[in-house]
């Protein structure tokens, strides 16, 4: 696609801008920042990308991933600040996924260790990684909340703070995967992916591009599970201190 | 009071605060071994703060609570917890059965409880068998309090904490439940210390009585001081005059 082809896209800015003119939206400002912002970032990521791929260095790849992180965490902690020490147990999680999955993709041979498919499915891993984080300290921090007199109850008839947390760390967990899940068995019925669409126009086999996009679905998978489960027994212990008492914003209680 | 001064629960200068609201300030005093004690107070005392400390849900900011004479601190909450066991106002269910509600304390410990027992705890405390295997969130509030009460024995706890098990039951289910708690203490010498709002039931059931007022033990000793107390908040509060 050439520049110039691309700045006919624009034409569907355009369309948002007159229909929030036509019913007094008020949205024109945020349709224009919202396109300006896309622009620039992605751009500037294309040029990022290009330039990693001809180098073919391991420490741009390696910065990459670790700016990938950053911001992965950046945007999940705000949903788990009542959660001590968020900001360290997401970054493990998403390390630990990226770890496995890469570990898995390259030790198997499945993608070649390249800038061009190591980038992509970080990102892609990643990503998904900060949206099920978000989703599951959302549902944990609500369940706590609304559950409190359950959780006391079971630590006041002696049970552990792990029995005393373990319905609302499951159904965490379950609800903040279900998504995932359920998104697979429709995919392919109700929508194509992104992923396999972009392969498609682009010009590639659509069978090999089926055979990409069920790798990244699998991945997904996994790294919807792992999130979930890794996020949430890494942050149940700092909800409790060594007495088995609740603490923190999330017992009603001061620290 | 004319009893052992080392208490099932003695309090030393205890002091506790949440959110920058001071709720107990210098709590001295003790619960008698093998004795029903009431504790009584307006709203916002501090009661069932006391009852938490009590049951190692939460610390004192200052001083100590030694129960049996050992520091509370110096037990591992699990023994703790078993030993002081606590029904809760609010008597709240677990999700499922009433069998499954009433062996919970067995189920955390990793062991299982028959039929048989929890049908002989459900007549215990005046509850119908057939309820074992009804959904237990479908019960009325005063069966849930029942449940609540029978669970906590499960445990066979030394000393037991009942905050408010009475306030949702009606005039002959209430009876039922002072005749077990006598029961119960006379019978396993179990220290009973229960949180009432009704004076007369504080007079009736218990052997002592501590006023909670304001965060401060405003008056202690035998429950005939409800009678005739001599401090002026707990004659106002005995009057009616604070709630």
């Amino acid at each position: 696609m050439s520049y110039l082809t691309l700045s006919m896209t624009l034409i569907f800015v355009l369309i948002p801008i007159v229909l929030s003119k036509m019913f007094r939206l008020e949205l024109e400002k945020d349709v224009l920042i919202a396109t300006v912002r896309s622009i620039i970032q992605l751009l500037a990521v294309g040029y990022v990308l290009a330039f990693v791929f001809d180098t073919e260095k391991w420490l741009y790849m390696f910065l990459m991933v670790v700016l990938m992180i950053v911001a992965a965490t950046h945007n999940a902690m705000r949903k788990g600040i009542a959660i001590k020490g968020i900001v360290w147990k997401l970054v493990v999680t998403f390390l630990a996924v990226e770890v496995l999955t890469q570990g898995i993709l390259i030790g198997f041979g499945i993608t070649p260790a390249t800038a061009q498919y190591i980038i992509p499915i970080s990102g892609m891993v990643i990503g998904n990684s900060m949206v099920l984080s978000i989703l599951f300290l959302n549902r944990f921090t609500s369940e706590i909340e609304s559950h409190r007199y359950e959780v006391e109850l079971i630590l006041s008839l002696a049970g552990t703070p792990k029995q005393a947390i373990h319905r609302q760390l499951i159904s965490s967990i379950k609800a903040s995967t279900i998504p995932t899940i359920e998104k697979q068995k429709t995919i392919g019925l109700v929508q194509l992916p992104g992923m396999m669409g972009g392969q498609i126009i682009a010009g590639a086999d659509p069978v090999q591009a089926v055979m990409f996009q069920l790798l990244v679905l699998f991945l997904i998978l996994t790294t919807a599970l792992v999130t979930s489960i890794m996020i949430g027994f890494l942050s149940y212990p700092t909800l409790f201190n060594r007495r088995m008492q609740m603490i923190g914003a999330l017992s009603g209680e001061k620290d | 009071m004319s009893v052992d001064e080392s208490g099932a629960i003695r309090f030393d200068h205890v002091d506790y605060s949440t959110d920058g609201t001071h709720i107990l300030k210098d709590i001295t005093g003790y619960f008698p071994n093998g004795k029903i004690t009431t504790l009584i107070g307006p709203s916002g005392a501090g009661k069932t703060t006391l009852f938490r400390l009590c049951n190692g849900l939460v610390s004192p900011d200052a001083g100590n609570i030694y129960v049996q004479g050992k520091a509370i601190d110096r037990y591992d909450p699990v023994v703790l917890r078993r030993t002081v066991g606590l029904a809760l106002q609010q008597a709240p269910m677990i999700r499922g059965t009433v069998k499954k509600n009433l062996a919970l304390p067995l189920t955390l410990q990793g062991e299982t409880m028959s039929d048989e027992q929890a049908k002989e705890l459900l007549n215990m405390v005046g509850l119908d068998e057939q309820f074992l295997y009804r959904d237990s969130k479908g019960l009325s509030g005063g069966q849930q309090q029942k449940l609540s009460i029978a669970r906590t024995l499960v445990n066979q706890p030394a000393i037991l904490l009942l905050d408010e098990i009475t306030s949702s039951l009606d005039q002959v289910s209430q009876h039922d439940i002072e005749t077990l708690i006598k029961q119960i203490n006379q019978t396993y010498e179990t220290t009973i210390v229960w949180i009432t709002h009704n004076l007369q039931q504080a007079i009736d059931i218990g052997d002592y009585a501590w006023v909670l007022i304001d965060g401060k033990v405003a008056e202690s000793g035998e429950s005939s001081l409800l009678h005739h107390p001599e401090n002026r908040s707990v004659q106002q509060f005995v009057k009616g005059e604070i709630e």
